[in-house]
């Protein structure tokens, strides 16, 4: 497996402040990568980092997305290449219908698999709503991965994709996301690490404070912070 | 709400040659033609019009073929080229026609709008040229909505209509109207006086197109008398460059329960000067209004947007919302809503933004993989669709395309 995404001594400010500090990651191509850390570790700056949002200044370091150096790469040019985010909160959009902006980013606009992958989701009715407008939290999130898989990147960042979705949907929308990852990689941020149970993880990272502070086997890993909690995480990379 | 006798109307008008309304730019009639209007009315067929005309008539929603339709009126410049109803019920002749046949329309003509209001108002009155007479008799529900064009082809013309749109009782109209020139270059003004009777439970609505040019200054005049339980829908769409447009629709709620929505989209472009509004009078027991607008100041125009509810009784209720949208720093949108009440039981409420599109809004999108411009171009759509509620399913599809096809020939 070759790397899709390098990440070279990261370091990050947001508004004049460090929060990302010398990251080293990589992610290989078709490997998914599971992100965990406790709030204001870093995580979803990380994500945003990498597809790009105005806000996030690299200080220091390189990104590197199929071999290239993507750092000052405009958001919709990183996304042509192969990037692709699903948001924890994404906003309203008033008068653009769902369907409308699906067909306009598909690969395949003409196919039905969008369709059917909105029926499964149970998101039918959303498509002749307004993106986001009046959606609940597990429906947005449904409503990202629609758009996820019309996209088709290679590289899938998910910020959060079970927050506020309920246990039901949330292994609906897991093997959803699965099989959508099924050829592809991922970048994945959760907090409660069910969604795991329908994902399939190779590897985590846990962030806190704005470094890594271990990798390893991802339910290992979330085994240990449950039982001991993060701070635990910043021993283990000491030993 | 006048009631004045005809002879007392044309005084009045008189008086009124020379008087400036209070909003929009003042427009010297002197330069422009005052010709009279030609006698003769045809019965065209829209189809063998010239390819030009048609193709400008297609934008302001006029279908050549009169298919989906359940009537047409076509006037170029001082002629009416064709009136004719194409549904059992449904009266479309010229307000000239009109007047000849009814005795009883000189009393209600000018009682929804003030013959004496400005210079134009009586400039209309003294030398009409046409305009439109469309009724339905009552109990009559139009299938589909009668399409009316005004259509100004002479340089330098003035036209001057008069249009009279009556429901009578228990009755359904839809109109769907579209004025334009021949050119977009073409020097031209408008004025059109509009008046409309919703009689008890009847039902009227209204779209109008306008798509003029960069010489034409369009001064529309509008009273709306609803009676009780009548419904009145009124959306406005004028998404190309004008060079004034200044108009202060103005609906008398008058019977009970009657309702009014008054929606307009405005794009300004270019030097564009828009001065637009509408107002409401609430004057019954659980009347009901909305005026609603969306305005985008792009270029150098300047749009103000006016709204008036006036409560005169209680238990009435009306709401009032404006959103702008910012696309230039040399442009200008000013929002002017107001809100009377005069009595104490009564519900009345406004709402205006006015910003740039939310970068927010614009990332997400180019996190889908559209440039910069594709993002705001869609966002800029959306905002300008405003749901319609009342309009027919075919005509608010018809309606969205048109604003599609107007939206795409401004930029």
């Amino acid at each position: 497996m070759g790397s899709l995404l390098e990440i070279k001594n990261l370091t990050v400010e947001v508004e004049g402040k460090k929060i990302l500090k010398n990251i080293n990651l990589t992610v290989s191509d078709k490997e998914v990568v599971c992100l965990f850390g406790p709030n204001g570790a870093g995580k979803s700056t990380l994500l945003y980092t990498l597809i790009g949002y105005p806000g996030y200044k690299i200080v220091e370091g390189e990104i590197l997305f199929k071999g290239s150096v993507i750092n000052d790469m405009p958001v919709n040019e990183r996304v042509k290449l192969g990037l692709g985010i699903a948001f924890q909160h994404p906003p309203k959009l008033i008068g653009v219908k769902l369907k409308d902006l699906l067909d306009l980013i598909a690969k395949n606009p003409d196919s039905n698999e969008l369709k059917d992958l909105a029926k499964r989701l149970k998101m039918t009715e959303f498509l002749r709503r307004d993106v986001n407008f009046g959606f609940s939290g597990g429906e947005m999130k449904r409503a990202e991965i629609l758009q996820m898989a019309a996209l088709k990147p290679d590289l899938l960042l998910l910020d959060e994709p079970d927050s506020g979705v309920d246990v039901e949907n949330v292994e609906l929308l897991g093997k959803e996301i699965n099989s959508l990852l099924k050829d592809r990689s991922g970048l994945i941020i959760t907090h409660i690490g069910y969604i795991l149970n329908f994902i399939r993880a190779d590897r985590a990272v846990v962030l806190y404070n704005g470094q890594i502070a271990c990798q390893g086997d991802p339910f290992k890993i979330l085994k240990d912070i449950k039982d001991k909690g993060y701070k635990a995480c910043l021993e283990c990379v000491k030993c | 709400m006048l009631k004045l006798t005809w002879e007392e109307k044309l005084e009045r008008a008189k008086k009124a040659l020379e008087k400036i309304p209070a909003y929009g730019p003042d427009v010297d009639l002197d330069r422009f033609l005052l010709d009279q209007a030609e006698e003769e009315e045809g019965s065209l067929s829209l189809e063998t019009l010239p390819e030009k005309t048609k193709k400008r008539a297609l934008h302001a929603g006029i279908i050549t073929s009169e298919k989906g339709r359940s009537g047409t009126f076509f006037q170029k410049d001082t002629r009416v080229l064709c009136a004719r109803p194409r549904q059992e019920g449904i009266e479309i002749m010229s307000t000239t026609a009109a007047l000849k046949k009814y005795e009883w329309l000189k009393d209600l003509v000018w009682s929804a709008v003030d013959p004496g209001a400005d210079k134009y108002t009586a400039v209309t009155a003294l030398h009409r040229t046409h305009g439109y007479f469309i009724r339905t008799l009552p109990g009559i529900k139009t299938i589909y909505p009668v399409q009316a064009c005004l259509y100004i082809s002479r340089k330098n013309l003035v036209q001057r209509v008069h249009n009279i749109i009556i429901a009578e009782p228990g009755s359904e109209l839809h109109i769907i109207t579209g004025c334009t020139t021949e050119d977009e270059l073409t020097a031209a003004m408008h004025i059109g006086i509009s008046e409309f009777f919703v009689k008890e439970g009847a039902k009227i609505t209204f779209t109008m197109v306008h798509s003029w040019g960069k010489e034409v200054h369009v001064r529309p005049r509008t009273g709306v008398i609803v009676e009780k339980g009548g419904v009145f829908i009124n959306n406005y769409i004028c998404l190309r460059e004008v060079q004034s447009l200044q108009m202060y629709p103005t609906v008398y709620l008058a019977g009970e329960n009657s309702r009014a929505s008054l929606n307009s989209i405005i794009y300004g472009r270019g030097n564009s000067r828009f001065d637009v509004g509408g107002k409401a009078i609430l004057k019954a027991d659980g009347a009901r209004a909305e005026i609603i607008s969306r305005v985008i100041s792009d270029d150098s125009s300047e749009i103000i947007a006016r709204g008036n509810l006036t409560a005169e009784v209680d238990n009435v209720k009306g709401h009032l919302e404006c959103k702008g949208l910012m696309l230039s720093s040399t442009s200008r949108t000013l929002a002017i809503p107001e809100l009377d009440a005069k009595a104490a039981n009564v519900e009345l409420s406004h709402e205006a933004a006015v910003g740039k599109i939310a970068e927010e809004q614009i990332l997400y999108l180019m996190s889908r993989g559209l440039t910069e411009e594709q993002a705001t171009s869609l966002l800029v759509r959306g905002f300008l669709n405003l749901k319609i509620e009342g309009l027919p399913e075919e005509l608010e599809k018809e309606t969205q395309k048109l604003m599609e096809l107007e939206y795409e020939t401004g930029l």
